[in-house]
């Protein structure tokens, strides 16, 4: 593979619609009940702005829900009298709402499912030694989310400063060589914070660059993304093989 | 040193025979492999041809007690349907060293969820799941499957005859799991995929009458994401068998075990009717109440927008 053809990243977002709302839901705290839904519908569409701008793999069911969510909003907006009559009378957010709660119990189980396996590592039988989970491919993130990720995008994205739009520069960055970069800054320090990586910056197409690499090394099981806080800063940690 | 002669303690045997063994061991294995040694015998294992189940729990719980009071080190765990010899758990660091074992694969976010759904919902079809998830979950069911953690379990009676889903024996060991019945919340989750099932299924009907239609099937799962246009995979007969091949272990029992489950299902749905009512209208009633409020939140961010 030369350096010169662009290095093409699949990348495929398991998360979905809900995913993204119940993180947004939580983020701001918000009652689950009584979702202030223009203000999640705006910040629902700024995520797919983001990831649109990071080529990742948006399915259609993002789409989906954004149009879900217009009509919810369109409704909600609509003086009670004049709200199409849908049998009891519902609030038009309920759908949404219940099928969120019923998700957000599930991720509760799985947490539940996750403390045993953690516990599981330390347990050992004569039964037992067989169960080696081979690699799951693609990105498979455990400690961090990927909308933990296009936060941190987002925040440098907004605190970088003004990109000169007058000159059209060549496209010297490329994601081979953020990879490059990345690893080598593993190998001297150790670890790097996200923010910093992005942080000193000007151009959105090197961070999106950089982003990239960065996912790519989690793929690829290079680099593992870890966060000390909910919705804190993001550290890269190198993976040591034996 | 034991010696050869000396007839063992019931209690005895218990615990070599869950030393011995390369997976959990049930009571039904334990007593059949009494009984049958019984016959092959002759001498002092012949008494253990009558032993009862009582016997054999009451075997195992003393030699857990035993183990533990002791703090030899080792343990009773019940496991996937069975019991095994296992470590006490606050010494897992010192066999981890050596082992040498590095730090594991873990799953991730949406395979444990993945899983979770199929754990509490099985047997389920991939609608079903993905309704939950609002996204498709092809790849990660492969996976799941790979790894031994998921098998597929039959055919659904709706039309396109879609795979049905459910977790292994593996999956329980992994765990650490008793039985699925053993999961925290399991009642609950089961009854909310009733009263959800329940209420699309009215919704449909009605809007089906309402629009002078045939009345859809039951298999609407996903439309409570995707309203009409899905963009879910439907099942059809073509796709399944292209991706979801199903287990090569042991499932020849695959018809037997769609059939039972069905059963069990309908047995299910009738301990639930009763509570599911309950269910909807304490809903509705909450509901009600946020009903005056919301309007104001509302108006007050739109205000906010303008300004």
């Amino acid at each position: 593979m030369t350096t010169n053809e662009p290095y093409k990243v699949q990348l495929e977002v398991f998360e979905g619609p809900l995913d993204l709302l119940l993180y947004l839901i939580k983020q701001d705290e918000i009652d689950i009940y009584d979702i202030p839904i223009v203000r999640i519908t705006n910040q629902y569409m700024q995520y797919l702005d983001v990831m649109k701008m990071l080529d990742l793999n948006i399915a259609g069911e993002f789409i989906v829900m954004a149009a879900t969510l217009m009509m919810i909003k369109s409704r909600m907006l609509l003086p009670v009298e004049e709200r199409p009559q849908v049998e009891d009378e519902e609030d038009p957010r309920w759908d949404l709402v219940r099928q969120l709660v019923e998700y957000k119990k599930f991720k509760d189980a799985a947490a539940h499912l996750g403390e045993l396996e953690v516990r599981q590592e330390n347990l050992f039988s004569r039964s037992g030694e067989g169960i080696q989970l081979g690699p799951e491919p693609d990105i498979a993130l455990e400690d961090v989310s990927i909308f933990d990720l296009i936060s941190a995008f987002n925040e440098a994205l907004r605190k970088a400063p003004r990109e000169e739009l007058r000159e059209i520069f060549a496209e010297q960055f490329t994601v081979a060589e953020k990879i490059d970069v990345i690893m080598d800054m593993m190998k001297r320090k150790g670890r790097a914070s996200l923010s910093r990586l992005l942080g000193g910056m000007t151009h959105r197409y090197e961070m999106v660059c950089t982003f990239l690499a960065i996912l790519e090394l989690i793929r690829l099981r290079q680099v593992r993304a870890k966060q000390s806080e909910h919705f804190g800063d993001i550290d890269l940690v190198p993976i040591e093989d034996l | 040193m034991t010696d050869w002669n000396v007839i063992p303690e019931l209690k005895q045997i218990v615990g070599a025979l869950l030393f011995a063994a390369r997976e959990p061991v049930s009571i039904e294995t334990i007593r059949k492999t009494l009984r049958d040694a019984a016959k092959q015998y002759e001498g002092p294992v012949k008494d253990f041809a009558q032993v009862t189940d009582d016997d054999l729990r009451a075997a195992i719980k003393q030699l857990n007690e035993e183990l533990i009071r002791d703090r030899i080190g080792i343990h009773v765990g019940e496991v996937a349907n069975g019991y095994r010899l296992q470590n006490d758990l606050n010494c897992g660091i010192w066999i981890r060293q050596m082992l040498e074992k590095g730090r594991s694969n873990r799953l991730s976010k949406p395979a444990l969820e993945t899983l979770a759904i199929i754990a509490y919902r099985q047997p389920c079809t991939r609608s079903e799941i993905e309704a939950v998830r609002g996204v498709a979950v092809d790849a990660i069911l492969k996976n799941l499957m790979e790894m031994q953690l998921v098998k597929a379990a039959g055919r659904s009676e709706l039309p396109g005859r879609p795979w049905l889903f459910a977790t292994t024996q593996k999956f329980l060991e992994y765990f650490g799991i008793k039985n699925v019945q053993d999961l925290p919340g399991i009642e609950e989750l089961r009854r909310m995929e009733k009263a959800q099932a329940e209420a699309r299924r009215n919704e449909a009907i009605e809007r089906a009458v309402n629009e002078e239609q045939s009345v859809p099937d039951a298999s609407v799962g996903s439309e409570a994401v995707t309203g009409d246009a899905t963009t879910l995979d439907t099942d059809t007969p073509g796709d399944e068998t292209d991706d979801e091949r199903p287990d090569q272990a042991g499932n020849s029992r695959a018809e037997d075990d769609a059939s039972e489950d069905e059963n069990d299902e309908a047995g299910v749905e009738d301990e639930f009717d009763d509570d599911d009512d309950e269910f909807d209208d304490d809903e509705d009633d909450e509901y009600d109440d946020e009903d005056e409020d919301e309007d104001f939140e509302d108006e007050e961010d739109e205000s906010e927008e303008k300004s």
